[in-house]
C-alpha cells in the first residue's frame, strides 16, 4: 500500500522505533524564541548538557519586542530581562541569534522560510503553536513545550507517538474576494477546536495548488486552531519557485538531488488516510468569528448566533459566556459590529502579500474616526520590502500605522494591547478572552475584511468598500 | 520527576470547555525566566470573579481540576502544566486534552486523565453536591474513583502506555533517550547533504 506525505516524512526522521514505545523522531530544524526557552537552556545547566546540533538551530527574538521606539532599550524590565536571557542562553551554547536590530529578526515563523531554512521532507519543531506554518512546504512541523525544547536542545531529537493521518480536500475555487484565511475560518467552525485532535492533517485538491507559498503557509499556521498535531501540503513547483535563491537553499547539484527527492515526497495515489474531510471552496465567502475561540466563527454577511441552537451542552454554554464576553446580542448582523482597532500582522497574516493586499484595498481611503489601523510586519526583510514598494507610504496617508516586526498585538505581550472592552478585527490566529489584552475581543478576519473593517468602522469586506467607492464616485 | 502511582485530593469542577491556555495561564506571566512562581497567574482572570470556583475557600487546597472536553488548546505554552501545579494540582481529569498540553503534562509530571464525557459530568455532580469532596487516582490500573455506597463513581481513563511508564518511574526523558545515542549518531552519518544548516 502507497504512504501518505507525512508518513514518507516520518517514516525517513525515525532515529529508533521499539514496540511499546513512541518513535525517536529526528529534528532537521529546532526554531528559538526567547518565551519558551529560558527554562530548557536552565535544564542544560543543571545537567551539565550542551546543545547537541548548534548548527541546525536558530534563535530570534519576536513575543516580546516592542514596534515602536527601536532604537530605545525595551521599557518593560522583565520583557528586557526575557530578551536579555536569550542572547546570553545564545551566546553560552553558540547558536545562531537574529536580535533585535538585526535584518533577519523577526517572527520565528516568518523568517524561517525568509532564510530558506524551511523545505520540503524536514522535521521543524518550536516552543510555539503555529509552527505548523512551516508544513506549507511539505515538511511535519509542530509546536513543543519547553521540556520538548531542552530534549531537542540535547539530544536533536524527540519522542512521539504516531498521529494518524486525515486528508482535506478542498474542491472546487476559491470565488474571488475570499481568501485562505476564510477558508480556514470556515473549516475550523466546521470542524470544531478539537476536530483534528491526534492527526497530522494534509490539504489537498485543486484550491491548494492554486494557493501562493504565503497563503498555503496562512492555512498550515492554523491548523493548531482545530487542534492538529501539523498540517502541511505536498511541495510543488510554487514551493520550489518560492524557495530557491533563498540563502539557505541548496544549490547546483543539490538543488537537483533536493527536488528529485523532494517530488518522490508526495501522497501516493493508493496511500489511505485514516479520515477523509470535504469542505468546498466555492461556497467560501469572507468569514469571521463571534466568539472566544477560533471554532466560534460564521460568514460576515450573517448574523451573531443564538447559543440556544447549539444541540451540544458544552458548545450552548460556551457561546453564552462567549456572547457575555463579547459584548454581543444574538440576532446582531456582523456587519453592524463597531469595531475599535485592527490589527494586521501576526505568523498568519503578516507577510509581504498580506501586507500588498492591505495597501491596494487600503489606498485612496482613510481610517474611520473612532477607529485605529495598526500594520505590524512579520519581520524587519517584510518590513523593507514593503517600504521599498512604497506601502508603508500608503498606509500612513490612510492613517493607518506603520509599526517594526513582531508578534505584537496577536497576543500582547509587548507594549501592543487592547484595553478592558475594546474590540478588534485582528488577522491573527486566536479570539480566546483576554489574548490581545485584559478584557479585549477578537474578531478574527482575513487582511480583506481587516481593511475594509478599519474604514468602514464596522466589520465589514472588500465588497462593502466597492459600494462605498461607488457612493463616492 | 516523582514518581506518580496514585493520588486522591480536593477536586475541583470546573464546568467550561475549550479551556485554552491563554485563560490557565495569561501572556503576560510567560516573560517570567523560571519554572516556578506561577499559581498566582493561574485562571487568572476568572478568578477576579469572587464567585469562581476556585475561589471558595473549601478548594483552597484543591489536588485534581475535573473540567470539560479540550482541556488545554491553544498555546503550547508549558507554563499552563506549572501554573497548575504550583497551585498545587496533581492532576486534570477531562474527556479530551489538546496533545501539545497532554505532552507538556507527561513532561512535567502532571496526570492528564482522560474519561469519558458522561464520567466529568457525573464527577461535576457529585462535587457539587459535596463540596471539598476527593477523587482518587490510580495510574496503575488506571481508574479514578469518587464516592461511596450505591452512588460511587468508579471508571477507567486513559494515558498511553508510555506516558504511564514514564510517570509511574519519574524517569527524565532527555536521559532515556540519551541512552540511545547510538542511533542518533548512526542517523547523523546519512542524512544527505543538502540538508540546510544554520552556521
Amino acid at each position: 500500500m502507497g504512504r501518505t506525505l507525512a508518513e514518507k516524512v516520518w517514516d525517513e526522521h525515525v532515529v529508533r522505533s521499539h514496540e511499546g514505545e513512541p518513535d525517536l523522531l529526528y529534528i532537521d530544524l529546532h526554531l528559538i524564541h526567547e518565551v519558551t526557552s529560558p527554562q530548557a537552556f536552565d535544564g542544560l545547566r543543571l545537567a551539565g548538557r550542551s546543545v547537541r546540533r548548534p548548527d541546525l538551530t536558530i534563535a530570534t527574538e519576536d513575543h516580546n519586542i516592542p514596534t515602536t521606539d527601536l532604537d530605545k532599550p525595551i521599557a518593560d524590565l522583565v520583557s528586557r530581562t526575557q530578551v536579555e536571557t536569550l542572547r546570553r542562553n545564545c551566546e553560552e551554547f553558540g547558536v545562531r541569534l537574529h536580535p533585535m536590530g538585526d535584518i533577519d529578526q523577526g517572527i520565528v515563523h516568518v523568517v524561517g522560510p525568509q532564510l530558506g531554512l524551511t523545505q520540503p521532507g524536514m522535521t521543524i519543531v518550536c516552543g510555539d503553536s503555529h509552527t505548523a506554518t512551516h508544513g506549507a512546504f511539505g515538511s511535519i512541523a509542530f509546536g513543543i513545550g519547553t521540556s520538548e525544547v531542552e530534549h531537542v536542545l540535547a539530544t536533536q531529537s524527540l519522542s512521539q507517538a504516531r498521529p494518524k493521518m486525515m486528508a482535506v480536500e478542498v474542491v472546487g475555487d476559491l470565488p474571488a474576494g475570499s481568501t485562505a484565511k476564510d477558508l480556514i475560518l470556515a473549516l475550523i467552525t466546521q470542524e470544531t477546536t478539537g476536530g483534528g485532535q491526534g492527526y497530522i492533517v494534509e490539504y489537498r485538491g485543486d484550491a491548494i495548488r492554486a494557493l501562493s507559498m504565503e497563503a498555503r503557509m496562512t492555512i498550515c499556521n492554523m491548523s493548531i486552531e482545530w487542534g492538529a498535531k501539523a498540517g502541511l501540503i505536498a511541495p510543488d513547483q510554487v514551493t520550489y519557485d518560492y524557495l530557491r535563491g533563498r540563502p539557505s537553499a541548496p544549490t547546483g547539484a543539490d538543488w537537483d538531488a533536493a527536488v528529485a527527492h523532494w517530488d518522490s515526497l508526495v501522497t501516493d495515489d493508493d496511500a489511505e488516510f485514516d479520515k477523509v474531510i470535504t469542505i468546498d471552496a466555492s461556497t467560501i465567502t469572507p468569514f469571521v468569528t463571534w466568539g472566544t475561540n477560533p471554532g466560534q466563527g460564521v460568514p460576515l454577511s450573517g448574523n451573531v448566533p443564538d447559543p440556544a441552537s447549539f444541540e451540544d451542552d458544552n458548545e450552548r454554554i460556551a457561546a453564552e459566556n462567549a456572547l457575555t464576553y463579547m459584548g454581543l446580542t444574538a440576532g446582531t448582523p456582523m456587519k453592524d459590529i463597531k469595531v475599535d482597532t485592527v490589527f494586521i500582522g501576526s505568523c498568519t497574516n503578516g507577510r509581504i502579500e498580506d501586507l500588498r493586499v492591505a495597501a491596494s484595498l487600503m489606498k485612496g481611503h482613510k481610517v474611520a474616526d473612532d477607529t485605529r489601523i495598526l500594520v505590524v510586519p512579520g519581520s524587519v526583510r517584510v518590513r523593507l520590502q514593503a517600504e521599498q514598494e512604497g506601502l508603508d507610504v500608503i498606509f500612513k496617508e490612510a492613517g493607518a500605522e506603520w509599526r517594526g516586526a513582531g508578534c505584537s498585538m496577536c497576543l500582547g505581550m509587548n507594549p501592543d494591547q487592547l484595553m478592558v472592552g475594546e474590540r478588534a478585527a485582528s488577522t491573527s490566529n486566536r479570539n480566546f478572552e483576554g489574548r490581545q489584552g485584559k478584557g479585549g475581543r477578537t474578531h478574527l478576519v482575513s487582511p480583506d475584511v481587516a481593511v475594509a473593517t478599519g474604514i468602514l468602522g464596522h466589520l465589514a469586506g472588500p465588497a462593502d468598500l466597492v459600494q462605498l467607492e461607488k457612493a463616492g464616485a | 520527576m516523582e514518581k506518580f502511582t496514585t493520588h486522591t485530593g480536593v477536586a475541583v469542577p470546573l464546568r467550561r470547555s475549550n479551556v485554552d491556555t491563554d485563560q490557565i495561564i495569561p501572556a503576560h506571566w510567560l516573560k517570567k525566566v523560571t519554572r516556578d512562581g506561577f499559581e498566582d497567574g493561574l485562571f487568572e482572570a476568572w478568578r477576579k470573579d469572587p464567585e469562581f470556583v476556585l475561589n471558595r475557600p473549601v478548594y483552597a487546597d484543591a489536588t485534581v481540576l475535573v473540567a470539560g472536553p479540550d482541556f488545554g488548546t491553544g498555546s503550547s505554552r508549558e507554563h499552563a502544566v506549572w501554573a497548575l501545579q504550583n497551585f498545587g494540582f496533581k492532576v486534570v481529569v477531562s474527556p479530551r486534552f489538546a496533545d501539545i498540553f497532554r505532552g507538556n503534562s507527561g513532561k512535567s509530571g502532571l496526570l492528564a486523565a482522560q474519561v469519558d464525557d458522561k464520567v466529568v459530568q457525573r464527577l461535576w455532580d457529585h462535587l457539587d453536591a459535596n463540596p471539598g469532596a476527593t477523587v482518587s487516582l490510580d495510574l496503575v490500573n488506571r481508574t479514578v474513583r469518587a464516592g461511596e455506597g450505591v452512588d460511587a463513581i468508579e471508571d477507567s481513563f486513559t494515558i498511553d502506555d508510555y506516558t504511564r511508564w514514564r510517570l509511574l518511574e519519574g524517569l527524565d526523558d532527555v536521559g532515556i533517550t540519551l541512552s540511545h545515542e547510538e542511533d542518533i549518531v548512526t542517523y547523523e552519518a546519512a542524512r544527505p547533504a543538502y540538508k540546510p544548516v544554520t552556521l
